[in-house]
């Protein structure tokens, strides 16, 4: 890899890089590449075309279709194709919301969602609907005890994350289902950081609504999918054409939603073994940060993702540490508001309740199946001289954590 | 993010990074809360910045900000130190992304604070302006 030095020449750093920021994007797959290839090229048509090229298209489309709906236990005609997480987040709320508004106005979600959930049930708020945001303990599990008495007569929605994008925790959504169909109520669950790590039915779990991304699990970006159960009450978010079966108009993005088909495959069929690989090095990851002194865990440390870390180191600062690792070849991501636009810290890290003073310091490895045991060492090897130079660095640190 | 080349180079090789003993003055500005605190202390003699350093927990264009800030008033009189702004200190560094431009400010605001530490320690009324 290639940066800039202090003379702004370019410079390699180091042989190998090492991408830990698998949570937000992952490369997508040689095999994958290669069933989309067609579509960009030869097998072009319009799945809405009657003439030949257009029903390859569409065969296509249903093809991956059915890998989408055999991945999460659906049945047929309840996946509906989109243009990623953001899209049926937004979709399954606002249209759940609109259809339902005459049953009632009040909507439960937690604290820890994604921004795509929470700032979408802002807008409704603003809409006239009513949302309760469940806190989460330090964990950031959010507690059946409490969705229950949340409930109320006008209670249309329920949205909790399958597994949370920043701290990995995985909320006890069979529980959750459970709750939501005994009493009538409808159940989403954002399960973009899910799929591929955490088995899903949406049967066994009571799901009714799904959001899923591609590029979350080496497909490409610009697609995904909310699994919709038939007879569910749901309003479109996009108006036009009959594509979807006239829920979601838009002509279909193919290659990109066989690329989903494929990877969502792939990633079921190897969840079990590349789990266990991912395990592995993430416990080694927390095993060998945690001996860095005044370092703590954020998340659960056994309910949480297979392929997320995610530590506070006290007295540092997230964005300074993410440039040294950069400078390092190893890339990966903070909570820190100096690294965000908004420059607020993490809303996932403050509701689980970490202090304001250390929440700047966190820092997450969300690892892949690119990821090898050596980079594991590489890190562990990096990463402690790293949090020493900004802990030198720190005003806060106090005397016995300095070392020259 | 784009930091300049100049950024990075002040926070990858920050100058004048640490503390000094028996400094006569000293400037704390920020909080953890925010993300980004600065200190600065000043070895003053005749009326002149004859050493300074700084201690930074913040992001890199903080770190930056203060490392440019101290080379900018090592050798200089208190006066020409005071008059150091925060503009100053983003220019010398080749720019800052705007939603940085507070790191700068905050280099600035450490430096008075170090300053007005020294005034009042040696009896004489703190400056404002």
């Amino acid at each position: 890899m290639f940066i800039h030095n202090c003379e702004g020449v370019s410079v390699t750093v180091e042989n190998r890089t090492i991408y830990m920021d698998n949570s937000a994007t992952t490369p997508v797959r040689k095999e994958v590449v290669e069933e989309m290839l067609p579509y960009l090229t030869e097998n072009f048509g319009n799945p809405s075309s009657i003439y030949d090229p257009g029903k390859v298209s569409r065969r296509a489309v249903e093809e991956a279709r059915k890998k989408v709906t055999n991945a999460i236990g659906a049945e047929e005609n309840e996946i509906y194709f989109t243009s990623g997480g953001t899209e049926s987040d937004n979709w399954a709320l606002k249209g759940i919301a609109f259809a339902n508004r005459s049953k009632g106005k009040h909507i439960i979600t937690s604290s820890i969602e994604h921004h795509a959930i929470l700032y979408a049930c802002a807008w409704l708020e603003g809409e006239g609907f009513e949302v309760t945001y469940l806190p989460v303990d330090k964990y950031g599990m959010v507690s059946p005890d409490d969705l229950r008495n949340a409930i109320r007569d006008d209670t249309i929605l329920i949205s909790i994350m399958l597994a949370n994008n920043e701290i990995g925790t995985i909320q006890p959504v069979e529980e959750i289902g459970k709750i939501a169909r005994e009493k009538k109520i409808y159940f989403h669950t954002d399960a973009v950081q899910a799929i591929g790590h955490v088995p899903i039915d949406v049967q066994k779990m009571s799901i009714d609504l799904l959001s899923l991304s591609g590029h979350k699990f080496g497909g490409p970006k610009g697609c995904g999918a909310l699994y919709i159960r038939k007879g569910t009450k749901i309003e479109s978010l996009l108006h036009g054409g009959a594509q979807e079966r006239k829920r979601r108009a838009g002509t279909e993005n193919v290659p990109a939603i066989v690329g989903l088909g494929k990877a969502i495959e792939l990633a079921i069929e190897e969840l079990e073994e590349e789990n266990k690989t991912l395990l592995e090095m993430r416990e080694r990851l927390i095993e060998g940060l945690l001996k860095i002194p005044r370092t703590h865990l954020n998340g659960h440390p056994t309910k949480r993702l297979a392929n997320n870390v995610n530590v506070t180191f006290e007295y540092i600062e997230g964005e300074s540490l993410l440039l040294l690792l950069n400078a390092k070849g190893i890339f990966a991501s903070t909570g820190s508001a100096c690294n965000s636009t908004a420059l607020e810290p993490s809303h996932v890290l403050t509701a689980c309740g970490v202090p304001h003073e250390i929440v700047h310091g966190s820092l997450r490895l969300s690892l892949g199946r690119m990821n090898t045991p050596e980079d594991v060492d590489r890190v562990l090897e990096v990463l402690p001289e790293i949090v020493q130079k900004l802990r030198n660095m720190s005003p806060l640190t106090p005397q016995e954590y300095r070392k020259f | 993010m784009d930091y300049s080349v100049k950024v990075m180079d002040h926070f990858s090789n920050p100058r004048n990074m640490g503390s000094i003993e028996n400094c006569d003055g000293v400037g704390e500005v920020g909080n953890a809360k925010c993300g980004d605190i600065m200190k600065i202390f000043l070895k003053v003699e005749d009326d002149r910045i004859v050493d300074v350093k700084f201690q930074t927990f913040g992001c890199g264009a903080a770190i930056a900000s203060s490392s440019m800030a101290t080379e900018l008033i090592k050798g200089k009189t208190l006066k020409e130190a005071w008059q150091l702004s925060n503009k100053a200190v983003a220019e010398a560094l080749d720019g800052l992304p705007p939603i940085k431009m507070h790191c700068s400010m905050l280099a600035e605001e450490a430096i008075h604070e170090a300053i007005n530490d020294y005034l009042k320690k040696n009896g004489l009324e703190p400056w404002t302006e």
